[in-house]
């Protein structure tokens, strides 16, 4: 027990300021104004991962976020094991045509109102793997995204700097509440 | 002893048995040798090859408009030897290698779904790879099936697929996946179990298959490294240089020694990243979150000094044919003596509190034990095959540069369980320091590529890669205009998998996570 606490307390707080995206930013991130969902998710966003046919490579920049420099959850977001209990899919990968069904199985199994971000070059554009016998390519050629965060893989950074993008673009002002016609429609 | 003096044995054990080997090379496939066969030859040359103790190391085919060229890999005493033969396409039909060699089996089941070759004496000839995205009897890597596929319709759920069931008092079944709970790849796993107790795990892959071979053919070598940089995302530098040595060897091409030490360099760190990451992985999972936490920490800091001196934070496109694609900036070396030797004080501590911890011994020590017989009759390489006594590692048993001057020692361990696997990761964390302060003293001078020569239609490449998983493997055809006729990548996952379903025998549920990370097979890797 003393080399434990030796040890946490020899290496102290190091978790990093969290980075302020500007209009730019948030421009570049692809964030679609259009279809910010006017509601607010109580300053917290549950986030279900998954990965829809991902070299593996995004999970593990989404893994560094929750490491001690980056510790997404002092800005409430969370990942969660169930789609049941999330306010956003974060999606990685081209979508394999073996991962489709499951994805949009998981897709309507996430209450509304709910968020689709895609993450990494493959998600936002099928990158390296295109569309194929076995690829469907982009998330958005099966569900509707909502925000992309490019990268090969995105990096924690380029991550956190988005998932802030779409809490601001989610949170339009203090007290809204989401009515019934800002939702976005279910295709 | 000198190399291969089993190889002449061999072959007269064929003659014996009225084996005709049609010709023979050594350098065609080199570092492998190469022996071509009939058809009807090839379950008994396999019979015989698996008598001298051959370890099973990959099976693949190569299809052609009227015949598929299969492959099949084994290795004993540090030499790799490879048989091919050609099945025609109007009976593609040969026997299975499974009965001798375990890991044969879903390689054969791959084969079987992509190339149409059906395995006779196959234990097991459900599909593998294979769902719903294509039908029954169409096959996507022969050539008349075009890239991208033949209908746009959407795949459904692979409701239909046959697991096997145990039926008993109290037996009940848990399915979990494909989506998983965590930040993890997806995959189905089918547990039988009794209480709290397993009886079987049945795994069922083939999620994330991308099609991998297929959008390989007609590549450039540049575009090829890309795409074997992403067969496995954490692998992307074993990978890579994996494709770019069977590339390199197919076009007859001299890598400078710079490069060969900047990759063996990246390489090394792509293992100690991981490692870090799955030590603290492994501890969580028994909800020891201090070591996750110090792991994690630690890595993070690895990860942007590779961002910052090579230019990714996962050394992603770093590889390239000819050499690599970035010389380390001015004070370099330095800092990467100054970062190994801070990693070896940092780990010393942590890894004392992980190796001697009541908790983690409870939890750890006989959890998921995987016997030495099993890991050698799946052909683990790798953490999973050294913690059960396989000793195999490509950079010391078959040398390919820089490694072919470099001594290499490899952690061996026999109690086969979770806290073993830890051990032998942790073992390799240190090793890989030393690995990398070796290669840079003296650090070559020179060019850091050079350009690949025109390969010839239809020369052919293996490459042969520790990565951090174990022995990677990775075959390259050429076609016309220096263009990918065909690439397969097999992945150290083929074996581990298994080697899974065995580990878990009798274990309890709530270890499953804990046991599924101490292996940490690839499901990308392993889907294609």
């Amino acid at each position: 027990m003393f080399r434990i606490l030796k040890q946490s307390l020899a290496t102290g707080i190091i978790t990093e300021a969290a980075p302020i995206p500007d209009d730019a930013e948030l421009e570049r991130l692809g964030i679609e104004l259009r279809r910010r969902i006017g509601g607010r998710f109580g300053r917290s966003l549950a986030i279900r991962q998954v990965d829809a046919g991902s070299c593996n490579g995004c999970e593990l920049e989404i893994h560094a976020l929750n490491n001690p420099y980056y510790d997404v959850e002092r800005f409430g977001v969370h990942f969660v094991a169930s789609p049941r209990h999330a306010d956003a899919l974060l999606v990685t990968g081209p979508v394999s045509r073996h991962m489709e069904t499951a994805l949009r199985r998981t897709w309507r199994a996430t209450p509304s109102p709910k968020l689709v971000i895609a993450a990494g070059t493959c998600a936002c554009s099928g990158g390296e793997f295109g569309v194929s016998y076995a690829s469907r390519g982009a998330v958005e050629n099966v569900i509707p995204v909502d925000a992309l965060i490019p990268g090969c893989p995105p990096t924690p950074l380029d991550l956190l700097t988005g998932l802030l993008g779409v809490l601001r673009g989610a949170l339009p002002g203090e007290g809204a509440r989401l009515t019934p016609q800002q939702r976005s429609p279910d295709p | 002893m000198s190399r291969f003096d089993w190889l002449s044995e061999y072959l007269a054990r064929l003659e014996d048995d009225h084996v005709l080997v049609r010709s023979g090379s050594a350098e065609r496939l080199a570092p492998a040798h190469l022996l071509e066969l009939d058809a009807e030859d090839w379950g008994q040359a396999a019979r015989v090859a698996c008598t001298f103790g051959t370890r099973f190391v990959a099976l693949w085919g190569d299809p052609a408009e009227t015949q598929v060229r299969v492959y099949a890999c084994l290795e004993r005493e540090r030499d790799y030897l490879v048989l091919s033969t050609e099945v025609s396409l109007a009976q593609p039909v040969l026997a299975s290698l499974t009965p001798c060699y375990l890991g044969a089996n879903r390689l054969e089941r791959h084969l079987q779904d992509l190339a149409g070759i059906a395995f006779l004496d196959h234990p097991d000839n459900r599909r593998w790879t294979r769902h719903q995205a294509w039908p029954d009897g169409s096959f996507p890597l022969r050539t008349d099936f075009p890239s991208a596929g033949r209908s746009p319709r959407r795949a459904p759920a692979d409701a239909d697929y046959r697991f096997q069931r145990i039926q008993g008092n109290g037996v009940y079944e848990i399915p979990v996946g494909p989506v998983h709970a965590g930040i993890i790849e997806p995959g189905h796993f089918r547990f039988q179990a009794v209480g709290e107790e397993i009886l079987s795990l049945e795994e069922r892959l083939g999620y994330v298959h991308k099609g991998v071979e297929k959008i390989a053919v007609g590549r450039d070598p540049a575009g090829l490294a890309r795409l074997a940089g992403r067969v496995s995302g954490d692998s992307t530098v074993a990978h890579a240089w994996a494709a770019c040595i069977a590339m390199e060897r197919a076009a007859g091409c001299e890598v400078p020694a710079r490069a060969l030490h900047l990759r063996a360099l990246m390489c090394e760190r792509e293992r100690v990243a991981n490692h870090l990451g799955d030590i603290g992985a492994i501890c969580n999972d028994v909800a020891f979150s201090f070591a996750h936490v110090q792991c994690a920490r630690l890595r993070e800091q690895w990860q942007r000094r590779s961002r910052e001196l090579f230019g990714h934070r996962l050394m992603m496109d770093a590889v390239c044919p000819g050499g690599v694609a970035q010389d380390l900036p001015p004070g370099a070396p330095e800092q990467l003596h100054a970062d190994h030797l801070a990693l070896r004080r940092a780990v010393n501590p942590l890894f004392d509190v992980i190796e001697d911890h009541p908790s983690l011994d409870d939890r750890l020590i006989d959890t998921g034990r995987l016997s030495a017989a099993d890991a050698r009759a799946l052909g683990c390489t790798g953490y999973v095959g050294k913690a059960s006594g396989q000793a195999f590692d490509v950079r010391r048993d078959n040398p390919y540069p820089p490694y072919d001057g470099l001594e290499v020692r490899v952690p061996v361990q026999d109690a086969g369980d979770v806290a073993a696997r830890v051990r032998v990761r942790m073992e390799e964390v240190r090793e890989s320091l030393d690995l990398m302060d070796r290669l840079l003293t003296p650090m070559p001078t020179g060019p850091i590529d050079t350009a690949l020569p025109e390969p010839q239609a239809n020369a052919v490449g293996l490459g042969f890669v520790d990565g951090w998983r174990g022995e990677i493997l990775s075959f390259v055809r050429f076609g016309e205009g220096a263009r990918i006729a065909r690439f397969f990548p097999r992945d150290p996952s083929w074996m581990t998998w298994p080697a899974l379903e065995r580990l878990i025998h009798g274990n309890i549920v709530p270890d499953f996570p804990v046991c599924n990370k101490s292996v940490n097979a690839s499901y990308s890797g392993q889907d294609l």
